[in-house]
């Protein structure tokens, strides 16, 4: 299978209502959202939704309330059927399955992370965990075995035998997210898992992520309403208003070249400095004699290299590739100058 | 003017021939099917008579000791269990045992058969809202019509007896196991569900390890509500010759025995308090650790 797109949404409309076919033709004719619910009484949540998701990657939807985030997620495991067009999961169109071939897909191939954490309160951690084993019918000894695995994995040793009600949020979700890991599917719905915790919380939980991520190679398929937890987490990212993606791209494409002003007002809250990277704003060179003792990395953020260059008294930083070849130098000025540059953005 | 002050009203003799043409259309129905219906009824009778034997022919020190050990069983409360002891202990000193034995038989067997045909009911009505709505109308007449009025259809079917009593007694006791078994279902939170259908659970699987488990105290309040119905309806049903604790209330209504009256009804609120504590205390253990999380 193609690296390249894991899983494809094509062409997909989701409207809600009496008879959502009746109006899918008023929709591709271009009917606006509020005009669509107050003359026709349909709600609008998604409208034509074309992305391409790479495998082992984390993909990001990023999107305010009502943006139909939740609503997009929930139809890569067919919780949500779209009006119009395909889900195509590994060469399978998951929208013309039926209910027999979706359990076994949402069994085997796809786990879920919730934001209420929706887990079984009448179950403890450890029943919790193997949940979704039980329900393929694997005997008891091996799910329990797993789901000691993936417990310990999240950190919480020692708690398999306390219920759902005896911990705090962000242990709960732990459990969630164990009980996903626990699957064993290769692709991975988090519908945003961390909304719900406390600030320092959601750190420790994205740096797992991140770290769970590198160890696993799963496709992850990420929903937030934070652009900080989207540019820290996604290899890509898409945003989503109202039922449309206006953007998608790269967390450095995002911060750089906002498509408009709805975008830049999200972005110019970033803390630019640890968004991009110096790759992107070094001036290129190949001249070796230019390198100096203040050496930074392609991949690595301003802000970090920005410390590494004024730690060693210069103003000038030499980018060098994993190869230890000159690939172009950065100034402190260009850091700053960057980190306090007006967005510009492309229309409008 | 007369319209004004007289409701229309059906000719009173056609209201009498229609009244009679219904009747004699159930008393043929009945002569012509009524042995068909007791030989249907013959099992449930034979537990009857099994269950009751069982109660009155055995040591009273047995049974005794049975009782308190399910009632122990149940609620794990040592209070709850000499309650029930010295109240049975009470009823035997004052010559009301063997009474009060043939209506917990009764009693007892109404509930575990209203229970396990309520709760498929029930589970079917959370399942389907054409069965919902079906159902639910059928549910207010059980629940409102007098006891009184379908002990009748329920007579001339079976005559009177034990079985006519008992099926009387399931029809009164039935409604809030169904009612609740539906609403504990229903009212199983979302999220949990959204859950198990991610992870692909089917129906069955979705109903004994999500639904049913949680729905499960709600279903207990209705086990207690249908236990409590049960009893209180054994104790009408002695009118159509159902024996135990109500036949000596009717006897002393009927020749204003004050004592013998008062002695039985409180033998039966002290049989009704055990049942309602042991039941309340199980289901109220049940939930014990499983407050729910979603106030987070």
């Amino acid at each position: 299978m193609s690296n390249k797109e894991y899983i494809q949404i094509q062409n997909i409309n989701k409207i809600f209502g009496p008879n959502p076919e009746s109006v899918l033709d008023l929709v591709a004719d271009g009917i606006g959202k509020s005009e669509l619910q107050s003359k026709h009484n349909h709600v609008l949540a998604l409208q034509d939704i074309n992305i391409g998701i790479k495998k082992n990657k984390i993909q990001v939807f990023m999107g305010l309330s009502g943006s139909g985030k939740s609503t997009l997620i929930r139809h890569l495991n067919q919780l949500i059927h779209p009006t119009s067009g395909n889900v195509i999961i590994d060469g399978e169109d998951i929208t013309s399955m039926s209910d027999k071939e979706i359990t076994n897909f949402r069994r085997n191939k796809i786990a879920m992370v919730f934001q209420k954490f929706a887990l079984l309160p009448h179950r403890t951690v450890l029943s919790n965990t193997y949940f979704g084993l039980e329900i393929r019918g694997v005997e008891r000894k091996k799910r329990e075995k797993e789901a000691l695995k993936w417990i310990d994995r999240v950190g919480l040793n020692g708690f398999e035998n306390y219920y759902p009600n005896q911990l705090s949020g962000g242990m709960q979700q732990r459990v969630g997210l164990a009980r996903a890991l626990t699957n064993d599917a290769p692709i991975l719905l988090m519908d945003e898992p961390f909304s719900a915790l406390d600030p320092l919380i959601r750190m420790d939980m994205q740096d797992m992520l991140v770290q769970l991520e590198k160890e696993l190679n799963k496709t992850i398929i990420f929903i937030t309403h934070d652009l900080d937890e989207a540019l820290r987490l996604g290899d890509n990212i898409a945003i989503l208003r109202d039922g449309k993606i206006i953007q998608e791209g790269d967390g450095q494409e995002i911060v750089l070249n906002p498509e408009n002003s709805y975008i830049s007002k999200f972005v110019s809250e970033v803390n630019r400095g640890r968004v991009i990277q110096c790759k992107t704003i070094m001036k290129k060179t190949t001249n070796q004699e230019l390198t100096n003792e203040a050496i930074v990395s392609p991949d690595m953020t301003i802000e970090e290299a920005a410390k590494v260059i004024t730690e060693s008294g210069l103003d000038v930083g030499s980018v060098l590739n994993n190869k230890g070849k000159l690939v172009g130098t950065i100034s402190v000025q260009d850091i700053v100058a960057s980190i306090v540059t007006p967005i510009k953005y492309k229309n409008d | 003017m007369s319209l004004f002050n007289q409701i229309p009203q059906l000719p009173k003799d056609t209201l009498r021939a229609g009244k009679k043409a219904i009747d004699a259309s159930f008393k043929d129905f009945s002569r012509e099917y009524g042995d068909l219906i007791e030989l249907i009824f013959e099992p449930v009778r034979w537990l009857l008579i099994k269950s009751e034997n069982f109660l009155t022919d055995t040591s009273w020190i047995i049974i005794l000791a049975l009782i308190a050990s399910i009632a122990w069983l149940g609620s794990k409360n040592i209070k709850i269990v000499i309650g029930s002891v010295l109240t049975l202990l009470l009823i035997g000193y004052l010559g009301m045992w063997e009474n009060t034995m043939k209506t917990i038989s009764m009693t007892f067997v109404a509930a575990i058969l209203a229970i396990s045909i309520g709760i498929p009911i029930g589970i079917l009505m959370a399942r389907s809202n054409i069965a919902l709505r079906i159902a639910s109308p059928i549910l207010d007449v059980m629940q409102t019509m007098p006891s009184f009025v379908y002990l009748i259809p329920v007579v001339m079917l079976l005559g009177i007896g034990k079985v006519p009593g008992l099926l009387a007694v399931i029809i009164y006791a039935i409604p809030p196991i169904i009612r609740l078994t539906n609403l504990g279902i229903r009212l199983v939170n979302n999220n949990v569900m959204e859950a198990g259908h991610a992870y692909g659970a089917s129906y069955a699987q979705r109903l004994t390890k999500i639904q049913i488990p949680l729905a499960l105290p709600t279903i207990m309040a209705g086990i207690n509500q249908t236990i409590m119905l049960a009893l209180s309806m054994v104790v009408i049903a002695s009118m159509i010759g159902v024996q135990g604790l109500g036949q000596p209330v009717l006897q002393a209504i009927q020749n204003q025995f004050f004592t013998l009256g008062m002695m039985n009804g409180f033998a039966i609120v002290g049989i009704a308090i055990i049942f309602d504590r042991v039941t309340q205390a199980y289901g109220k253990r049940m939930q014990k650790y499983q407050e729910t999380v979603d106030e987070q």
